[in-house]
């Protein structure tokens, strides 16, 4: 319940529609409830006296109020759906800003499927559960109340039996809710599941069809869908076995009043309108019932989709600002001093162990080391998208964790190993750092990752569409815009990451060239497998199984380092040239 | 005498669940380069609805057996509901104003067994019910995912993962929250008015007209609030579906967001979807609502006029006042399943919203639609391209006249620059896209006469994206055969130098991936996915960019295991290190979609070409 409050905060703002919701149901409710009354008396009094006017009278009443029931009703509607909507939308935003501000190790933990399910389905489970609230809840305590007000003041001794009716519902309602609960938020669980299953489905779709895998992932899947079928079913049964509860207990009452309503009829004790009366102030109590049933129905829902939000709301993303953040112009040098790194602190040997070195700013630095051997966690500390685990990493000589994490990452350019661009155009994609730049600006850095040629050959130039994750294009064209990408935000600091691996070696000694002009005083990380794209590096560290083996020149390590002399003789080959 | 009777859902609250999803594309953007897609692009108008909701009934037919039952169930628990007012009318008139206690006495025993009865068939119905519909849903699902499995790659070239997600989930969801209380209240409402009517009729006609008149009236109400609903509903789903893609989108994106500070922009952008979805959520919800208290408004007039003219009748003479004890019941009674189906009519909006989405999807053409059911049996491996033609969008030729012919047994090596068309003809091979004009052959047969699936398990390709499924390292490499025993998966590891990786990893070969593989690195990736094609030993070998991440100590050891499989297969071979390719017996060159150079390593140096300069480049600084 403390998630549902959580929840109920974003209410706030919505202050008068979720109190004029409730308002105007009260009042329809109300008057409502004054028309078994007038019946009543038009049944008692009118007919009785055979009092043609007073029976018009009445009836004329009746369908005034029937108009107040109309305008409240409406009013009712709208300002519900204001406030859960509104609700629903900030939560959806609140929700999504989180999300932003998780680090990339929050992220390796939570799968997206679950995170899409969490901003959709589950804010609509909330959204739905609100509006439904603001629209009955108000009305149900009323109604329970007025009735049973109403009908005691008939008939004192009839009442007995709502004392006996209400509070047996009640606890009915409330085993079988609390049942549901788990059940929910099983069902939510498994939405996450079948979520992830078509994700991956459309991501890796190539590779299902290159290995002629889709009857395996149809299995896969209805298994999947299976669960979340009988978690429904379930769920859905142990609600469903509400209603027939509800109908029991108050037609039980139903059967009760006519009896011992009959008996006192008969002792001349009470009015035959008045035992009609009654009759009907139950059939509203049961009505009431109903709805609190449904609401509950909708309560265990939402309780497990509260659950869940507010779990992301409140997942604490594990690298934030330190309060005293550090203002200064970044320059580009930056040191490692005996860092140690790993993903997960407790299971495994650490990626990277006590690793220092340290570069000047504007030098250009090569990493070269096997697969696995820690080239890309080492440059991922640098703009700190992780945190060392012990070791300091410091950028012109002030820790990174001193910075504000948003000035460090302006001023370095990244180019990740896979290049990730997002639908949008040509030029939305090179803008992503920097979404004022100038079209000027991204041409030229179009030109440097010698990416301009190739852009102005597509359809439409820099306006080309590009799919999701850049699927329309090849894979040297996506790390190439990756590269221009990183270069327009004109960083003090420059990585990239093996970047260059899909595009061909004469267009990547184009783009080193381009690199060593234009941003010659930016401090430069490459890493990357040929010796070639490295040795006129100003250092080059050679990795091996996350330490240090070697930092030098090319022509140190040439005679110092023997992995590096392996590195080297492996690729010698290729040319036939003997290296004088 | 339950007036507002069974699962209370039909109200407004259920009419409406956003779900959804929509025009793809957060940036607005699609149909690009592939611009065909834009043929296909998203209907934001609801269009056939009448087929859209026979299909979802087709799929409740598919329950035969549980919606008779549902049926029958339904009408029961109806004429018992029907019958309870009538003998309240009777023990008022007969028993308890002639005061006789006995008859009294059988009367609420009576009422007692019917509700007792009553409460068990709603108990039943509701069960069957739910089975139906959840039935209904789960084959939907289980359709739509076939459905994409079967539909070419060009249909995934430009749509958001998202907004497709968004269909299984939102829009499905949306189906199922409607179809399940309406198909109940449907029944019961139209048997309850029919009941009520009848024996309304029978009691007294003259106030049954009075309760009758609200009929036009409700039909009017609901046609008018309707239209506004369903394009609500619409719009809402297809916005749904568009704020689906973002959040996919973005998340599995994250890191360049990160790296980029990009966070406000992507809230941003965010933001005004969320919006959009609001306010076209506002309609849909808003309206629909509505029916509700403007249904209320007509019951509260009916009871009106019914006390009014039915008291004023019984001053007169024509009626009892346990004619309007019962009267006031039955006109509850019939206004409330009108008020119900009105609002039915508005819940189904939303279903048809959802379903033509869903249907949508599963009305695109399949890639297998025109297949040819010709099995390729054993492949010698011979392979040619004749004069190939092709382009991705109609208008731009990405291929100009590709003509090649790989012998059983050969290596094929394609050079060039990145974008050239390279990985388009491992495309076209593998059949992710047919081409424009000229024939690809496979042992002489144009592939286009065989069966996709019997020639892409011929093909043993290592694509340039390495894609990892959640599940253990064992699972990943077992992709290639789901048959392999453990030791198979081990001796291929060994064979593809990944086994020393992976016996490092925390669980060793049991070591969970997560999504795409992130907790391993780029070049651990490809040798996994290497890995996964040796131990699959295809008959022909594709490696695209196979190594391009893997460092070149590392390369050398898999080298040698690459030429022992290539032994005896024919291989295609895409790459940027020469030193791969210089064992090929063939290397094309292809710059701009066209083979400009053609040879062996030794041929294609002397020719002082192309070739040439791009081998000689690689080692040019080194010197």
């Amino acid at each position: 319940m403390n998630y549902f409050i959580r929840i109920l905060h974003y209410l706030k703002p919505y202050r008068m529609a979720s109190i004029l919701a409730p308002l105007f149901m009260i009042l329809g409710v109300t008057a409502d409830l004054t028309q078994p009354k007038l019946m009543q008396n038009v049944v008692d009094i009118g007919i009785a006296s055979r009092n043609l006017g007073y029976v018009i009278h009445s009836g004329a009443l009746m369908i005034g109020l029937a108009g107040v029931s109309l305008a409240c009703g409406l009013g009712s509607i709208y300002f519900s759906t204001v406030a859960a909507l509104g609700l629903s939308t900030d939560l959806r935003n609140d929700l999504f800003a989180e999300v932003q501000s998780l680090s990339f190790k929050n992220l390796d933990r939570l799968n997206t499927g679950h995170l899409v399910t969490v901003l959709t389905n589950d804010v609509s489970q909330i959204q739905q559960f609100i509006m439904m609230s603001l629209r009955v809840l108000a009305r149900v305590p009323v109604q329970i109340i007025g009735s049973v007000v109403l009908a005691v003041l008939i008939s004192p001794r009839l009442s007995l039996i709502f004392f006996v009716l209400v509070p047996s519902l009640m606890a009915v309602l409330l085993y079988l809710t609390n049942r549901a609960y788990p059940m929910f938020k099983q069902v939510q669980g498994r939405l996450d599941n079948l979520n992830t299953i078509v994700q991956e489905n459309l991501a890796g779709i190539r590779l299902v069809k290159a290995f002629v895998r889709s009857d395996y992932e149809i299995e896969k899947f209805h298994r999947v869908n299976d669960d979340l079928t009988s978690t429904n079913v379930k769920a859905s049964k142990t609600i469903a076995l509400l209603s027939p509860f509800m109908m029991i207990a108050t037609n039980l009452g139903v059967v009760a009043v006519v009896w011992f309503g009959g008996l006192q009829v008969i002792g001349g004790v009470l009015d035959v309108g008045k035992v009609m009366a009654f009759i009907n102030y139950l059939l509203m109590l049961l009505f009431s019932l109903m709805m609190v049933a449904f609401i509950l129905m909708f309560i265990s829902r939402a309780q497990a989709s509260a659950y869940r939000i507010v779990n992301v709301l409140e997942a604490r993303p594990d690298i934030v600002d330190r309060a005293q953040t550090v203002l200064h112009e970044i320059e580009g040098a930056v040191t490692f001093d005996r860092v140690t790194f790993g993903y997960n602190e407790k299971a495994g040997a650490p990626v990277l162990k006590d690793i220092s070195f340290s570069v000047r700013a504007g030098e250009s630095v090569a990493i070269l080391g096997a697969t696995g051997s820690g080239k890309s966690s080492l440059v991922q500390l640098i703009p700190r998208l992780y945190d060392v685990l012990a070791g300091q990493v410091l950028v012109d000589g002030i820790d990174v964790r001193d910075y504000r994490s948003e000035d460090l990452r302006r001023s370095i350019g990244m180019c990740l190993q896979q290049a990730i661009l997002f639908s949008g155009t040509v030029r939305d994609n090179i803008r992503f750092g920097r979404p004022a730049a100038s079209d000027e600006e991204v041409i030229a850095a179009a030109r440097v990752a010698q990416a301009h040629e190739f852009i102005t050959g597509l359809p439409d130039g820099y306006d080309t569409k590009v799919g999701q994750r850049g699927v329309n294009l090849s894979g040297g064209q996506k790390q190439r815009l990756a590269i221009a990408r990183a270069i327009l935000i004109r960083p003090r600091i420059l990585i990239l990451d093996d970047s260059t691996s899909a595009v061909d070696l004469t267009t990547e000694a184009r783009i080193q060239q381009a690199l060593s002009t234009v941003l010659k005083d930016t401090t430069r990380f490459v890493i990357a497998q040929r010796i070639t794209s490295v040795q006129g590096a100003d250092k080059i560290i050679v990795l091996h199984n996350g330490l240090i083996d070697a930092i030098g020149t090319h022509e140190e390590l040439i005679q110092t380092s023997e992995i590096y002399q392996d590195i080297f003789r492996s690729q010698l080959g290729e040319g036939d040239l003997q290296y004088a | 005498m339950p007036e507002e009777r069974k699962d209370p859902p039909a109200g407004p609250a259920v009419a409406a669940r956003p779900a959804g999803f929509g025009r793809p594309g957060p940036g607005g953007g699609r149909g690009g380069p592939r611009g065909s897609i834009a043929a296909m692009a998203y209907a934001e108008k609801p269009k056939d609805l009448g087929s859209t909701f026979k299909r979802i009934l087709t799929y409740l037919g598919r329950q035969k057996g549980g919606l008779i039952a549902v049926l029958l169930l339904v009408a029961f628990s109806t004429g018992l509901e029907l019958l309870a007012p009538y003998l309240t009318q009777i023990a008022i008139d007969n028993y308890i104003i002639p005061k006789r206690l006995g008859g009294l006495a059988v009367i609420a025993l009576v009422l007692l067994l019917i509700y007792m009865t009553d409460a068990g068939v709603t108990l039943l119905y509701s069960f069957s019910m739910i089975d139906v519909a959840q039935r209904a849903v789960k084959s939907m699902r289980n359709d739509l995912f076939a459905k994409v499995q079967s539909l070419p790659i060009r249909f995934f070239d430009l749509r958001p993962h998202g907004e497709l997600m968004s269909r299984f989930t939102n829009d499905i969801e949306n189906i199922d929250n409607s179809i399940n209380p309406s198909l109940v209240n449907l029944i019961s409402s139209v048997l309850t008015i029919a009941g009520v009517t009848v024996v309304m009729l029978l009691i007294n006609w003259r106030l049954a007209i009075v309760c009758l008149l609200s009929v036009p009236m409700f039909t009017l109400l609901t046609r008018w609030i309707a239209r506004y609903t369903l394009q609500g509903f619409v719009d809402q789903q297809t916005n749904l579906g568009i704020l689906n893609g973002i959040i996919e989108e973005n998340v599995t994106g994250q890191k360049a967001i990160k790296a980029f500070v990009h966070e406000q922009e992507s809230i941003a952008v965010f933001g005004a979807a969320n919006l959009k979805l609001k306010q076209s959520a506002m309609r849909a919800q808003v309206f629909s609502g509505y029916i509700m208290p403007m249904g209320n408004l007509l019951n509260n007039v009916t009871f009106a006029l019914v006390v009014g003219i039915g008291g004023w009748m019984t001053i007169k003479g024509l009626a009892t006042i346990g004619m309007i004890a019962s009267f006031v019941n039955y006109a509850k009674q019939f206004a409330s399943p009108l008020n119900q189906i009105a609002t039915l009519y508005n819940t189904v909006q939303s279903a048809l919203a959802g379903g033509e989405r869903v249907f949508q999807v599963m009305d695109e053409p399949g890639e297998y639609q025109d297949e040819k059911e010709r099995e390729i049996g054993r492949v010698r491996g011979q392979v040619s391209f004749d004069h190939v033609w092709f382009s991705y969008d109609q208008t731009t030729p990405v291929l100009k006249d590709i003509s090649l012919e790989a012998q059983p047994g050969q290596i094929i090596a394609l050079v060039g620059h990145t974008g050239a068309g390279k990985t388009t003809i491992v495309n076209l091979l593998a059949r992710f896209y047919d081409v424009d004009s000229g024939v690809i052959s496979i042992d002489g047969e144009d592939i286009r006469n065989l069966d996709k699936d019997s020639v892409r398990r011929k093909l043993g390709i290592v694509l340039q994206d390495t894609y990892l499924f959640k599940g253990t390292v064992r699972e990943n490499i077992r992709y290639g055969r789901p048959g392999a025993t453990d030791e198979e998966i081990e001796q291929a590891a060994v064979m593809a130098n990944s086994d020393h990786f992976i016996k490092h990893l925390p669980e060793g070969y049991d070591t969970i991936l997560s999504e795409e593989g992130s907790n391993l690195s780029h070049g651990q990736r490809q040798l996994l996915s290497i890995t996964r094609t040796i131990l699959a030993g295809p008959d022909i070998l594709v490696l695209d960019e196979a190594t391009s991440s893997v460092d070149t100590r590392t390369e050398k050891y898999i080298q040698q295991a690459m030429l022992s499989l290539m032994q005896g297969r024919t291989s295609f071979i895409i790459a940027h290190r020469l030193s791969t390719i210089r064992e090929a017996d063939n290397i094309l060159v292809i710059d701009h979609g066209e083979i400009i150079e053609r040879g062996n390593h030794e041929e294609l140096l002397a020719q002082k070409g192309f070739y040439h300069d791009l081998y000689y480049s690689q080692f040019a600084r080194a010197v």
